[in-house]
């Protein structure tokens, strides 16, 4: 069908679909290379940083050091000073641990999966989505550190020789966590500062001052753009991008076995691998929307990160969203299924014990309101509203986390040993400081690092387009 | 010799047409990977791939080889029986590893395959290309290490494909 014969109603909505897939356009249109690539450095390189983002940054920043006082009173007191006691001996630390890394997993999802699936529509958010996930990862990796009670000993985690003869146990998942982690975060980190190379490429050769040029011109290593570096750096990155993915499936379903190998009812299911990575993967697009909705309106980028965006965004957590409510149902299926006394306690308890609002905080954010809300279209592309049910989701999904670990352990086997779960200021203060540490680090990525890939950009522009009579001649 | 493109169809037609006349020591220049110009200057596979994947069973057997040698040799632990070479919980780690190392291999494998960093180039004193290398505009460098090379002849054959400029680079 030829574009002349659509006849759209709204002059303004036409310019902003695509007559070729009905879809919203995944770029405005009537972007250029250079367009493109002023609008992204510019954001960088400007002498005049907004004030608005000072203002956000001192307050970030001062919520990061609350951060910091609240883990040197921890190291200097120890881990009483925490809620965590029996029988609630997980409490804040593996819950925030477990949420952190799961918002990260979307960052890989994007930046991975996405590629390998060939959805264009990608290239405007991964990087900062990468971004997101490193620094999710980065305030994940404080929470086992700092919860072991002797950090200054948390390398007696690796395998190494050392002096007391003693080597780790690599048939326990704490262990396999260990290793999971850490290559999940070496590995962000290689892709997302490869991804980077290109465009500081371009950040030097746009940069107007000493310093600037100096400093990207080194953290380009001198990329020049030949087309041989081009293809070798494209395989590399599918390759990553091939072993990411893999690699961001395990990582959960590692972390999810530090409960399911328990015994433990309302731990003990194998259902939890998949409930967990559709949960982070969840909560991270949820994320992703919550950085994603402020950022293109506060830095003008409506151009770029478009109504398609946050459109598939919007699908993406309504399907993730029904594995999750599947997990859920599951759990309560098996807990009658088993026939077990203990399982089916642990489901009544959960659902209307003392700590029973804390399962109706997850059904609401996680079910009630973002499941029948995201089918609609209109709703999916309603800026205002997507970003409401991403907060909606990112809080139920720490609940989610809040039920699993807490509710399955305040009451255990024996009505003798119950108890309850209350945390401390220090378990908020910690907490909440992290979201400062993860904000605080969010802004100075956008402040100094490219946060939208421009060499992909450039790729999905029409002037990339090889026309035929190039083409033709390939054949001699 | 460096010749300046406004659109990569031009570039691409140059490249094809040079390496068709016989040119082989080339090189283009683009802001994005062009797989077309790949193509036409000559250059369809890399080592990459090879790369990461000697990195990633080299990070399988270090894993696999020291959980095992820990396991059994150096530090046997009897956790409920089970024996000491419990190769199914020795998966995950050495999974882990194959990815770090691939995945590290990948990475600066590529790097060093593409001879980066290399902080200084010739080519970054051509006076236009460090306008448009990296943002909008396409390059075909044809070196003067080409038998095919000469100064005059060359400049009036890249001339021909009507390029934006033809400058000379000092190598």
């Amino acid at each position: 069908m030829a574009t002349s014969d659509l006849k759209p109603k709204d002059p303004d909505l036409y310019r902003r679909i695509d007559p070729a897939t009905g879809e919203y356009r995944v770029i405005a249109p009537g972007q250029t290379f250079k367009s493109v690539t002023e609008k992204i450095v510019r954001i960088v390189l400007t002498p005049d940083t907004p004030l608005g983002w000072f203002a956000i940054f001192s307050v970030a920043g001062a919520v990061a050091t609350m951060l910091l006082v609240a883990v040197t009173w921890l190291f200097l007191k120890g881990t009483g000073i925490w809620a965590v006691t029996q029988p609630v001996a997980w409490g804040f630390a593996i819950i925030n641990f477990v949420w952190w890394i799961g918002i990260g997993h979307a960052g890989t999802l994007i930046s991975a999966i996405l590629l390998l699936f060939k959805q264009g529509w990608r290239n405007s958010i991964n990087r900062f989505a990468e971004a997101m996930t490193i620094f999710a990862v980065v305030c994940a990796g404080l929470f086992p550190l700092i919860h072991i009670g002797r950090p200054w000993l948390g390398y007696w985690l690796l395998p190494y020789p050392n002096s007391m003869n003693v080597w780790p146990q690599f048939r326990s998942p704490l262990l396999w966590d260990v290793f999971a982690v850490s290559t999940y975060a070496t590995i962000s980190v290689v892709f997302w500062y490869i991804g980077m190379v290109p465009d500081f490429g371009t950040m030097r050769d746009r940069a107007q001052s000493q310093i600037a040029q100096y400093f990207y011109g080194l953290l380009s290593l001198g990329w020049r753009g030949s087309v041989r570096h081009w293809m070798r750096y494209e395989t590399a990155s599918l390759l990553l991008a091939g072993l990411a993915t893999p690699l961001v499936l395990s990582v959960h379903t590692v972390i999810s076995f530090d409960f399911a190998v328990a015994i433990l009812p309302g731990w003990h299911t194998t259902i939890f691998p998949p409930y967990f990575v559709a949960g982070a993967i969840y909560s991270g697009f949820a994320m992703v929307l919550t950085l994603a909705i402020p950022l293109r309106k506060f830095y003008h980028l409506e151009g770029l990160v478009t109504e398609r965006h946050i459109d598939n965004m919007g699908k993406v957590m309504l399907a993730t969203g029904f594995i999750v409510a599947y997990g859920y149902g599951m759990e309560v299926f098996m807990a009658w299924y088993s026939a077990s006394h203990w399982e089916a306690f642990m489901m009544w308890n959960r659902m209307f014990g003392p700590m029973g609002w804390s399962y109706g905080v997850l059904v609401t954010c996680n079910l009630a309101i973002p499941l029948t809300t995201l089918w609609s279209r209109k709703l999916r592309t309603n800026i205002a509203f997507m970003f409401f049910i991403s907060i909606v989701v990112n809080t139920g999904m720490w609940f989610e986390r809040f039920v699993i670990v807490v509710t399955s352990l305040y009451r255990d086997f024996l009505p003798s040993s119950w108890g309850t779960y209350r945390a401390t200021k220090w378990d908020y203060a910690i907490y909440v400081g992290t979201l400062g540490l993860f904000t605080a680090l969010f802004l100075l990525f956008v402040r100094f690092l490219p946060m939208i890939p421009m060499s992909e950009i450039r790729m999905m522009l029409p002037g990339a387009k090889i026309t035929p009579k190039a083409a033709a001649k390939a054949g001699d | 010799m460096l010749a300046e493109f406004d659109t990569p169809s031009d570039l691409v037609r140059a490249a094809q047409q040079a390496r068709h006349d016989g040119w082989r020591r080339m090189d283009c220049y683009t802001p994005y990977p062009v797989e077309e110009a790949a193509e036409a200057i000559g250059f369809h596979r890399n080592k990459v791939p090879l790369v990461t994947l000697v990195g990633g069973l080299m990070g399988l057997a270090a894993m696999f080889s020291m959980e095992t040698w820990v396991s059994v040799l150096a530090y046997p632990l009897n956790i409920a029986g089970r024996p000491t070479y419990s190769w199914p919980a020795f998966i995950v780690p050495a999974y882990e590893w194959t990815i770090l190392f691939a995945g590290l291999s990948a990475a600066f494998g590529m790097l060093a395959l593409n001879g980066l960093p290399t902080l200084y180039h010739p080519l970054f004193n051509a006076p236009n290309f460090r306008d448009g290398a990296t943002t909008d505009k396409f390059f075909l460098c044809l070196e003067a290490l080409d038998p095919k090379f000469d100064l005059v002849q060359t400049r009036a054959y890249l001339a021909s494909f009507s390029p934006v400029s033809v400058v000379e680079v000092e190598y």
